[in-house]
């Protein structure tokens, strides 16, 4: 399903179409010759820091503000030299929600219908529509003042949709409210997204994997990546962790466990972290998309112990945007001690140089999680072409 | 009907659906009907509007900045102009729909005010003509002031801003012609006619001059552009 995901946009028709976009205020490059292209039909997150560029974009794909070099199609006109024909087609929520608070909700969906050039026979049964879509049907007559955060975030997301554009763009369209209206507002899009092209900014990570097609992540005025979440994350892995959680036999055992393990394709390292008891958690680290899962646990059979739980620890979407936008090292850093964050008191670290030697020449590690990352990073440089040697050896 | 004629009824329903609106009218009947009466029955009874054209000029220069000072600026502070700017409508049309708005009320409030005129037509015989260049004269006075005030309004994000600034040109354009007051000359001329209320003297006294009627026009649309380009600055 996911894999299909990529191919549904791209053969529709182009929606919006950016090309080698700049905008500078004086000195300052708020864009710097962005491109990209999003199709019909695809529901687009727009990802960045503050101050990336996400807003002035979307200010130039709306005809709010021109751009100082490059072209922008919305829906085949040139926003430039077609504004009017864009503007009819294009629904905006700016990130300030545009309301008029001393206006009836139905007076104000009257108000933009009319200005969207909505026939006036249509009004009516637009405005019907969109408010039952956004949830609105029961404070149509109620003032804007009136309204809390969340239904006002409703109105605009209504007035956005009144025309029934062909493209929706959406400034964070859920900032500033509570989880549970995140979720509706978040329903929303989806529902929506069905019809319509939709590009919508966010800095809320977890918002883009449930609900865009595709991610643009821009920082510093330039694009930094364009894909889906999965191209974006095999795009950013260097390094995958399983950890094994193993209950049975002795501590013995649980180093046999990782040795064998050592050997897999793809292994880079193995630790035994964490013995409480009869349970004891195994973290191996291997090469991106090693698929060792299924191996370890028949390893785990085999010795006789007992799987209790065997977990891929994915990279989160936090991980690629930070590595994308920020301090990659740092990010890798951080992500394996959080795959070895079970890494306290007594734990045995195997790695490349134990995969052939005695179980009793393992080196001990007894360090805590500050300790681990420090591993991780003296070891870092190292692992790449050690094992690119390993796999020559066992290949051999 | 255009876009234009749905701006315009927004802000209208805006102005009366707030107390901007009833506070303008009361308080612009309230001054000029007070200066008016009070010297028709204290001073020596005299069978004309005089009275009110001779103070609606100054008054108008505090009150057309009051109900202009929020139509850009406000819109600017909360988002919404955002949203006016990126529908299918072009500057000039977002900012005749505000302009004419804002006429409308002060039409209303003049509107207001005839009532004078008739109670005074029914004590003698009220020379109409006068009455009518005066009426003539405080809605050019009124549209000029008008767009005086949505000029600055543009400026802006700050309505207090808008308003002082507006009090300092429609002021300003007033006096003008009292700078010089005993002086000849190419500069003293020049003031006068630059002035808001030497034309409109001209236009009350009943004779309605292309000249004068010019002068505001002029003033109306070079304001208006000149608010129209604000807004469009945004995209450079």
């Amino acid at each position: 399903m996911s894999a299909s995901k990529p191919n549904k946009g791209s053969t529709r028709p182009v929606s919006v179409e950016v090309k080698n976009l700049t905008r500078k205020y004086g000195d300052f490059v708020a864009l710097d010759n962005v491109s990209f292209e999003v199709h019909a039909g695809e529901i687009v997150g727009f990802l960045g820091p503050n101050g990336a560029g996400k807003t002035t974009a979307m200010k130039i794909l709306t005809c709010f503000m021109g751009a100082s070099s490059g072209q922008a199609r919305v829906a085949g006109f040139d926003v430039a030299e077609q504004s009017m024909e864009v503007r009819k087609r294009v629904g905006y929520l700016p990130e300030t929600v545009p309301l008029y608070p001393d206006m009836l909700v139905y007076d104000y969906l009257a108000f933009i219908a009319r200005m969207r050039q909505v026939p006036a026979d249509k009004i009516e049964s637009h405005i019907r529509d969109t408010a039952k879509v956004c949830g609105l049907t029961h404070r149509i007559n109620s003032y804007i003042r009136e309204l809390s955060k969340g239904y006002r975030q409703r109105v605009g997301l209504a007035q956005a949709l009144i025309h029934k554009p062909e493209v929706v763009i959406l400034d964070e369209p859920t900032s500033g409210l509570d989880p549970n209206q995140i979720v509706e507002i978040r329903d929303l899009i989806k529902d929506i997204g069905r019809e319509k092209t939709i590009i919508f900014s966010t800095h809320i990570l977890s918002e883009v994997a449930a609900v865009c097609d595709r991610i643009i992540i821009v920082n510093q005025g330039k694009l930094v990546a364009d894909g889906t979440v999965q191209e974006l994350e095999a795009r950013v892995r260097k390094e995958d962790f399983f950890n094994v959680v193993l209950a049975g036999k002795g501590e013995a055992e649980m180093r046999k466990f990782a040795q064998h393990a050592l050997k897999l394709k793809g292994a880079k390292q193995a630790d035994v972290v964490d013995s409480q008891g009869k349970q004891s958690t195994v973290t191996v680290s291997c090469s991106p998309g090693a698929n060792i899962g299924s191996a370890l646990a028949k390893i785990a059979t085999e010795l006789g112990l007992e799987l209790v739980e065997l977990r891929r620890d994915s990279l989160t979407l936090e991980d690629i945007f930070r590595t994308l936008t920020g301090d990659a090292e740092q990010v890798a850093a951080e992500r394996r001690r959080r795959a070895l964050r079970l890494l306290s008191g007594d734990g045995v670290t195997l790695t490349e140089a134990d995969k052939y030697g005695p179980v009793g020449a393992a080196s001990e590690d007894k360090g805590d999680d500050a300790d681990a990352s420090g591993d991780a990073a003296d070891n870092d440089p190292d692992e790449a072409p050690a094992k690119a040697k390993g796999d020559a050896r066992k290949a051999g | 009907m255009g876009a234009v004629t749905w701006i315009a009824r927004r802000e209208l329903s805006n102005y009366f659906g707030s107390l901007t609106a009833y506070i303008v009218v009361i308080l612009f009947l309230l001054m000029t009907g007070g200066m008016f009466w009070l010297d028709f029955f204290q001073g020596f009874p005299e069978l004309s509007m005089r009275r009110l054209f001779a103070d609606a000029p100054m008054f108008l220069a505090f009150f057309a900045p009051a109900i202009t000072m929020g139509l850009v600026a406000e819109e600017k502070r909360s988002g919404t102009l955002e949203l006016l700017m990126t529908m299918p409508v072009s500057d000039t049309q977002v900012v005749l729909g505000k302009f004419f708005a804002a006429v409308t009320l002060l039409l209303v409030t003049f509107a207001l005010t005839l009532p004078y005129a008739l109670s005074i037509s029914t004590m003698g015989d009220l020379d109409w003509g006068p009455v009518i260049g005066g009426y003539a004269g405080l809605v050019l006075l009124g549209s000029t002031y008008v767009a005086v005030g949505i000029m600055v309004s543009s400026w802006t994000k700050d309505q207090i801003v808008a308003i002082l600034l507006g009090f300092f040109f429609c002021f300003t354009l007033f006096i003008m012609d009292r700078m010089f007051s005993n002086q000849s000359g190419v500069v003293a001329q020049t003031f006068e006619y630059l002035s808001s209320n030497y034309h409109f003297q001209n236009i009350a006294r009943g004779v309605i001059e292309v000249s004068d009627v010019v002068y505001y026009l002029s003033v109306t649309t070079i304001c208006l552009t000149a608010a129209r380009v604000t807004l469009a600055a945004r995209r450079w």
